[in-house]
């Protein structure tokens, strides 16, 4: 999930002297691409609230009227929710924690030292971050299956601050060398020291930089499904992904409830879309302050 | 896990400034945590899949017999064997066709967003922003929903159009499995390809446009000999990223598979390598495919590194 690229939604002036008609197509066809792209998030919503008797009618029901929250009260009756999301939450605050620790202190060897092989190194990250998880998973479950933490919060967390790291450090080093050294320099004349004047005065800077960041890692590691579903095979150490999959495993076997299952993918989703809708302009903001040349 | 760095990443200063001559320890401590990670994480595990895609690695050696050195045999193994190439042959035209669909129509999305008004606009855009938004794995099961054999609404949707889908399965057949594969990772993959392009086109100036239009250029040169030479870098960036992303689609064709598709005529890649390592316990095989899949990606991703220091020059 890229956080650079949503930069734009800064309104372009409608070409006014374009025909007529040709806008009048254009209008069509984005309202139709839209709702193409919102209904499957429409109905996942839609079919959660809807009963099994209404999903298994000849006729679908395109509005959850006579809805209710049954659906959702089902999950958490069920008991398996809960333990999934305790493990979603532990790995994903391990990791963004650490992640952003790691990688701003690299951030700021790479951005404000000159350093024998600090090229080698940002190449590195680089190649690194490229890395498919499908390469590596194998190779990743004997290690820690060597190191008995197969099924634990530590394992899969390493290897997800690992994966988050390289791409955190490419993104931090942009927001601290757009922060310039002249205003620390400025700090040091007036008597602070090197430490002091980068806490006080760059550091408050670079929040912005810090919160993009660290919704880049909560992203990678909430979704995330290849590494947890080698390392995490034991049920009860499932995360929520996991945890989602095995209604899709339940369904090619036997008659499901949809409602059900739809009421499982709203609980994983809804929290990570508005989370996602609501720091999109902040994220904007900070990439924007990231990319200034100094 | 998937790095995500858009053309417009952010970008930095030129070199940091020249402060110390004399060796300083400070900025190695400070990259200690992220090598000894990484290290950790990725280093040992690709040291191992090297050395163990040249040994031979059975049912023997997972009962302690250890492993015997056998230079590149796996390789050749692998390479001789037909399902291998299957599988590679599937999984480059899946990635070609899919990254293909989805720079095309992204850059119509944009193109699109570029031209409405603007509460039709800011439609579009949330639209894409939800579709962005959604976890791969919930976006799969409402997907597997969407296209349920007994009660999708695909099926009903053609069933009333007056063709006959009652209990049609679409994940039965290879060819429909990947049909419905790549409107996911399509579906998927636009709202990235979309924004990354509009943002090349709001750089684009009124002005230029309008004088080529009073120049005479219709709306068709003006999109060839305009737009596309100025949105170009961006354009082949995000082409370059949908190949190299699509090439390692693991999530959906897992899911899809869970889902009841036969799996030996639908793996890609990453799930062969998932078959052979975690399914057969091969973890030769899987690691002499794994180091193929590796250096294909390095390959790929050479391009993208370039563009990316050369950015921050």
């Amino acid at each position: 999930m890229s956080t650079a690229a949503a930069t734009a939604t800064a309104p372009v002036a409608a070409n006014r002297h374009r025909v007529r008609p040709a806008r009048m197509v254009a209008t069509v066809v984005a309202w139709i691409l839209a709702i193409g792209w919102a209904f499957p998030v429409y109905w996942m919503l839609n079919s959660s609230l809807l009963s099994n008797t209404a999903l298994t009618s000849s006729t679908p029901h395109f509005l959850p009227l006579g809805g209710s929250l049954d659906n959702f009260a089902a999950i958490f009756r069920g008991g398996t929710f809960g333990p999934a999301l305790g493990m979603s939450v532990a790995i994903t605050l391990t990791t963004v924690v650490f992640c952003l620790l790691f990688a701003f202190a690299a951030a700021l060897a790479i951005s404000r030292f000159r350093f024998k092989g600090r090229t080698s190194f940002v190449l590195a990250v680089l190649f690194i971050q490229m890395l498919p998880a499908e390469g590596l998973f194998i190779a990743q479950y004997k290690l820690m299956s060597s190191l008995n933490l197969l099924n634990s919060v530590i394992g899969v967390s390493i290897l997800y601050i690992a994966a988050v790291v390289p791409f955190t450090v490419w993104m931090l080093r942009g927001f601290v060398a757009g922060v310039p050294i002249e205003l620390e320099e400025a700090a040091m004349v007036d008597g602070l020291s090197r430490t002091q004047a980068f806490f006080r005065i760059t550091f408050p800077l670079l929040a912005p930089g810090l919160v993009a960041s660290g919704v880049y890692a909560f992203l990678q590691a909430w979704n995330e499904f290849t590494v947890a579903l080698v390392i995490l095979q034991a049920q009860e150490y499932q995360t929520l992904p996991l945890w989602l999959r095995t209604f899709v495993q339940a369904s090619a076997t036997r008659e499901t409830d949809w409602g059900q299952v739809m009421a499982a993918s709203t609980l994983v989703a809804v929290p990570v879309i508005i989370f996602f809708l609501i720091v999109q302009g902040r994220l904007t903001s900070g990439l924007v302050a990231g990319s200034v040349k100094g | 896990m998937t790095a995500v760095s858009a053309p417009s990443a952010p970008q930095t200063t030129s070199d940091p400034p020249q402060r110390r001559r004399r060796f300083s320890p400070t900025p190695y401590l400070l990259l200690l945590p992220a090598i000894a990670v990484l290290l950790l994480a990725l280093g040992y595990p690709l040291v191992w899949q090297f050395v163990t895609s040249m040994q031979k690695f059975g049912l023997a050696q997972q009962f302690g017999k250890p492993p015997e050195f056998i230079g590149l045999a796996n390789y050749t193994r692998l390479f001789t064997d037909p399902q291998t190439w299957a599988v590679v042959a599937r999984s480059i035209v899946f990635c070609l066709v899919n990254a293909a669909i989805t720079v095309v129509i992204g850059v119509g999305v944009a193109l699109l967003m570029n031209a409405v008004g603007t509460v039709t606009r800011l439609t579009l855009q949330i639209a894409m922003l939800l579709a962005w938004a959604m976890p791969v794995v919930a976006s799969m099961t409402v997907w597997i929903w969407v296209f349920d054999w007994r009660r999708g609404i695909v099926n009903w949707g053609l069933t009333q159009l007056g063709l006959d889908f009652t209990n049609h399965n679409w994940l039965e057949q290879p060819l429909s499995f990947y049909f419905v594969a790549t409107v996911i990772v399509v579906w998927m993959s636009v709202p990235f390809v979309a924004f990354s392009v509009f943002a090349g086109l709001t750089q684009i100036s009124e002005e230029v446009m309008e004088a080529a239009a009073l120049d005479g250029a219709g709306p068709r040169q003006r999109f060839f000999s305009i737009i596309v030479p100025m949105i170009r870098p961006v354009l082949m960036i995000v082409a370059l990223l949908q190949v190299i992303w699509d090439l390692r689609v693991f999530t959906q064709i897992k899911m899809l598979q869970d889902a009841g598709a036969p799996i030996a005529e639908t793996d890609l890649l990453g799930t062969y390598i998932y078959r052979l390592g975690v399914g057969s316990s091969d973890f030769a095989m899987a690691s002499a495919l794994s180091i193929f899949v590796l250096l294909l990606t390095v390959a790929l991703s050479f391009f993208y590194v370039l563009h990316l220091m050369k950015e921050d020059q």
